[in-house]
C-alpha cells in the first residue's frame, strides 16, 4: 500500500485540490477590494476549473477533455484582454480602482 | 517520485493562492498568481497533459499575466485600502463557499473507488493525438475560437481608446 501511493496518486486528490483552488479564488473575489485583484481572482477559478479538467481527461482517457481546457485557456486570453480595456477605462473617467466606488453600470 | 513532486507542486499552488489573497499591493498578487499558474502547469505534466503544460505557461504564466502587470504598472495602483466589505459576502459568501467545498470534498471521497489512480507516465498525450482530435472533430469551435479572440481584439482596443481621438 506504501509502495502504491507512492507512484500512484488517486485523482481525487487533484479534485480536492482543484477544489481548494476554486473556494480560494471565490474568497479572493469576495474579500478583495481592488478590480484589477478581483479580476485575478477569477482567472485563480478559471484555473482551477481546467485542473479538474485535465484530471477527468486524464482519468477517462478523453483527449477532448484537454481540448475543452485549451476552449477555456483562449476564451480566458479574450477575456482578459478585453476586462482590461474596461478597468482602464473605468481607471480614466473615475482615478480609482476600489470596488465600493465603482457602483455604476455607465462608464 | 510522483507523490513527492504533487505534494511540492500542489503546496506551491495552495502558497500562491493564499499569498494572492493576504497581499494587498496588486503587483505581489500578480507575481503570486504566477507561481500558481506555474506550478499548475508543473501538475498538467504530472496528469500527461504536455501541450497543456506548454500552452499553461506561454498564455497565462507569459501572455495573460504581462498583461496584468502592464495595467498594473500602467494605472500606478497604489495600496488597496481596507474597507468593510459587503455584508452580503459575509452572510452569503462564505457559508456558500464553505459549504461548496464540503460537498465537493465529500463527493470526490466518495466516489474515489471510481475514479482511478494516476501513474506517471501512465497516458501521456502526444500533440499528434490532441491535434488529429482538434483538427477533425472540433475544428467549427477552434475556428470560432479564432473569431472570438478577433473580436476580443478589437472590442479591447475600442474600449481603451481614448475618448476624443478618431
Amino acid at each position: 500500500m506504501q509502495s502504491s501511493l507512492w507512484n500512484d496518486i488517486p485523482s481525487s486528490w487533484y479534485l480536492i485540490l482543484s477544489a481548494l483552488l476554486f473556494s480560494l479564488g471565490v474568497i479572493g473575489f469576495l474579500i478583495k477590494r481592488t478590480l484589477i485583484t478581483v479580476f485575478m481572482s477569477i482567472e485563480l477559478m478559471l484555473n482551477a476549473v481546467n485542473l479538474s479538467f485535465v484530471t477527468f481527461a486524464h482519468d477517462w482517457h478523453q483527449v477532448k477533455g484537454q481540448i475543452f481546457v485549451f476552449f477555456v485557456m483562449m476564451v480566458a486570453a479574450a477575456e482578459a484582454a478585453v476586462g482590461l480595456a474596461i478597468i482602464i477605462s473605468i481607471f480614466r473617467s473615475r482615478a480609482t480602482l476600489n470596488v465600493d466606488q465603482i457602483d455604476l453600470m455607465k462608464l | 517520485m510522483h507523490l513527492i513532486l504533487f505534494l511540492i507542486f500542489a503546496a506551491f499552488c495552495l502558497g500562491g493562492a493564499v499569498n494572492l489573497l493576504l497581499q494587498t499591493h496588486p503587483i505581489n498578487s500578480a507575481l503570486s498568481l504566477i507561481v500558481v499558474m506555474s506550478s499548475l502547469a508543473v501538475l498538467y505534466l504530472l496528469l500527461g497533459a504536455e501541450f497543456l503544460a506548454i500552452a499553461q505557461i506561454i498564455v497565462y504564466a507569459g501572455a495573460v499575466m504581462v498583461l496584468f502587470t502592464f495595467v498594473v504598472m500602467l494605472l500606478n495602483v497604489g495600496e488597496e485600502e481596507r474597507t468593510h466589505g459587503s455584508k452580503v459576502a459575509k452572510i452569503v459568501g462564505f457559508p456558500a463557499v464553505f459549504a461548496f467545498l464540503s460537498v465537493v470534498t465529500t463527493v470526490v471521497l466518495e466516489a474515489q473507488r471510481h475514479l482511478g489512480a494516476i501513474k506517471l507516465a501512465d497516458a501521456m498525450t502526444t500533440m499528434r493525438e490532441l491535434s488529429t482530435v482538434l483538427f477533425t472533430d472540433m475544428l467549427l469551435p477552434f475556428e470560432l475560437t479564432s473569431v472570438l479572440i478577433l473580436i476580443a481584439i478589437l472590442g479591447a482596443v475600442a474600449l481603451a481608446r481614448k475618448e476624443g481621438h478618431s
